[in-house]
């Protein structure tokens, strides 16, 4: 058994809103809450989640782009979690993310060729001429022409420009990358492309993903291992066979079962779980189990006692304290 | 009810005509889904908006003709469009946000809407704004329709917009990505809900999406865009056993399976959908095509009959 590339040990994250002066005074948003997992190199953990669900806030945790209200993060041995910005900055070049909007995240007045060097400008000494050859390579690894250097990221469509959002974050050669929604932006046809080059670069690179996505065929296709988040928490983790074939908690089987699926043969047999409400607001959380509001087969003890994840088979936890249960479908 | 025949919509700009909307023709049957999928650019929405008068652009040329129930509606005056849309034909969009005002309560959006539409006092207007809300789920209306959008979920929010756009009792309903910008629980309530609408007040709807999953769901008959044309058209089940347009068939082979065993690679599509300011002469998609030959430098043309496609594949 190789050592963790990653651990995450009981990391919360809580911000602050509003101000004294606000209607309601300062309120505190609990976008984490005790979460704690690890990564194996070359893995790809897919986290899941709807909105709000704080999946973006962990992946921000990780690289440290936010810092912890509590809690540790170990990456490669070291611990991270206190380290200041600039203790971070080498270890930057270790940990990378890709961004979910790709017209958002670069540049639109740097050309591309400038935008890929950035990142080896900052943190290495290579000549100008090394650097040119460096972003030829990274434009062919993917997928780009080298002609396309000289433009700018207007002159791209989504998948184009995630591409160069890809070749940024393989410039240093990192060991983890963080891809946050790195698809959702995209046309079906364009997604599949971009899920099937981070998988060849996952291989040829060997890296290790961090994969945050809310569409679940996405995360199926490209996750060794899922944790699947509701509230601030993780609720069920475990291998992607085992979160879609045995979903164990009752969320995430509420989950898998909401996603329309485009095959007319499947229809008839799946029944869908329909959960009635919305995700409550992570300033008031409920208490207990933060899912009992819109559990289906919630009872008295989800009101008051909160599940701790528990270890439920070979790396697979669920938080839950009625697991397995089948959820009455409508 | 709606005969849509060669629909052509194109806008005018600095670098030439930009043809979104190319020769689109369509029929919605009374108290039909009809289902438009298509990726961003393949003029689903430009299309729609044309059916609803909605492209007031001065630089857009919209030429065919769009027929509701024996009515031309192509040239139709401002003021009797009016008339008709909120009324007769309604429209649900994406975006719940930026579809309702933030400085008004939902509820004077939606009595406002009623009132312009019918002769009724403000309490009955208010009245069935009430009953509105509760028929699209919102719990507490009585409460709710002093809340500013704002205020609201996503979800709620949305479902505030299908309540103001069956405040008149419409026969055609267009929702545009109606679901898209929801979390997959909540578009499962939505989905519930529409169905439940269809049932209840017998509308017809058109339905633009880019989600096969969701037309796999509720559609009735399907047309599928490319290039600001429409490239197949037929039942649901026609599409979705024996699909005739290679466009059609590597849309659904693209999407990453949810059940079953995964691949070891997505069969994704080479390439990105043509630019329309200089459109490729012959069929838009042979570019990206697999199944291309020498025939497909001409444009095919969507034949007759129920189940068709612009393939020459499929009529040779």
């Amino acid at each position: 058994m190789s050592t963790p590339l990653l651990e995450v040990v009981d990391v919360a994250k809580r911000f602050s809103v509003g101000t004294r002066f606000s209607r309601q005074g300062v309120r505190i948003v609990h976008a984490l809450d005790g979460v704690s997992f690890t990564v194996m190199p070359g893995e790809t953990l897919g986290l899941v989640g709807e909105s709000g669900c704080g999946k973006s806030t962990l992946g921000r945790c990780i690289t440290r782009l936010y810092d912890l209200t509590s809690g540790r993060l170990r990456f490669a041995g070291t611990d991270i979690s206190l380290l200041s910005q600039r203790q971070m900055r080498p270890l930057r070049r270790r940990i990378q993310m890709v961004f979910q909007d790709p017209y958002a995240s670069l540049n639109p007045r740097r050309r591309v060729r400038d935008l890929i060097a950035e990142p080896l400008r900052v943190h290495t000494s290579m000549a100008d001429a090394e650097i040119g050859r460096r972003v030829s390579e990274l434009l062919d690894i993917v997928g780009l022409k080298p002609d396309h250097a000289m433009r700018f990221p207007h002159e791209f469509s989504g998948g184009q420009r995630q591409r160069i959002g890809i070749a940024r974050a393989i410039a240093l050669n990192p060991e983890l990358i963080v891809l946050d929604e790195p698809v959702s932006a995209l046309d079906v046809s364009v997604q599949a492309q971009i899920v099937n080059l981070l998988a060849d670069l996952q291989e040829r690179l060997n890296l290790t993903y961090i994969f945050i996505a809310h569409d679940l065929s996405v995360v199926r296709q490209v996750s060794t291992r899922i944790a699947v988040m509701y509230l601030g928490s993780i609720v069920e983790m475990g291998s992607a066979d085992d979160i879609f074939l045995r979903p164990a908690h009752p969320y995430t089987q509420a989950l898998i079962s909401a996603v329309p699926v485009p095959d007319l043969a499947a229809q008839g047999s799946a029944k869908r779980i329909v959960l009635t409400g919305d995700v409550p607001s992570p300033v008031n959380p409920p208490p207990g189990c933060r899912f009992h509001t819109r559990c289906p087969i919630a009872q008295e003890r989800c009101r008051v006692e909160r599940p701790v994840r528990t270890d439920c088979g070979p790396g697979r936890s669920v938080a839950c304290h009625f697991p397995n249960d089948v959820v009455h479908t409508s | 009810m709606l005969k849509v025949r060669d629909l052509s919509v194109a806008f005018r700009t600095e670098q030439g005509m930009v043809h979104a909307v190319d020769d689109v023709s369509f029929d919605v049957g009374e108290g039909e889904l009809l289902g438009v999928v298509g990726e961003s650019g393949s003029g689903k929405t430009v299309s729609l908006l044309a059916v609803m008068g909605l492209i007031t652009d001065p630089n857009a040329v919209i030429t065919g003709s769009i027929q509701y129930r024996g009515r031309e509606l192509v040239g139709l005056k401002p003021r009797e469009m009016r008339a008709l849309r909120g009324k007769e034909i309604a429209m649900i969009f994406q975006d719940p946000m930026t579809a309702l005002t933030p400085v008004y309560t939902i509820g004077w959006q939606i009595a406002e809407q009623v009132l312009a539409h019918e002769k009724i006092s403000k309490a009955a207007a208010w009245q069935r704004t009430i009953d509105l809300l509760a028929e699209v789920n919102i719990p507490n209306p009585r409460e709710t329709v002093h809340r500013y959008p704002h205020q609201l979920s996503g979800g709620m929010r949305q479902r505030v917009v299908i309540a103001m756009a069956l405040s008149c009792n419409p026969a055609l309903l267009v929702a545009d990505e109606p679901t898209t910008a929801l979390d997959v629980t909540v578009q499962a309530q939505i989905l519930d809900l529409l169905r439940k609408l269809r049932k209840n007040h017998g509308s017809a709807i058109v339905f633009i999406t880019h989600d096969m999953g969701v037309m796999a769901e509720i559609a009735d008959r399907m047309l599928v865009m490319y290039a600001g044309r429409v490239v197949e058209r037929g039942k649901k089940e026609e599409l979705f056993l024996q699909p005739l347009h290679p466009y059609t068939r590597a849309l659904l082979d693209s999407i990453p399976p949810l059940t079953g065993k995964k691949p070891k690679r997505l069969r994704a599509i080479p390439g990105a959908p043509p630019n329309l300011l200089n459109r490729p002469p012959g069929c838009a998609f042979a570019p990206r095509c697999i199944e291309r030959f020498e025939k497909c430098s001409a444009e095919p043309a969507l034949g007759y009959g129920m189940h068709t496609a612009a393939c020459f594949r499929v009529s040779s």
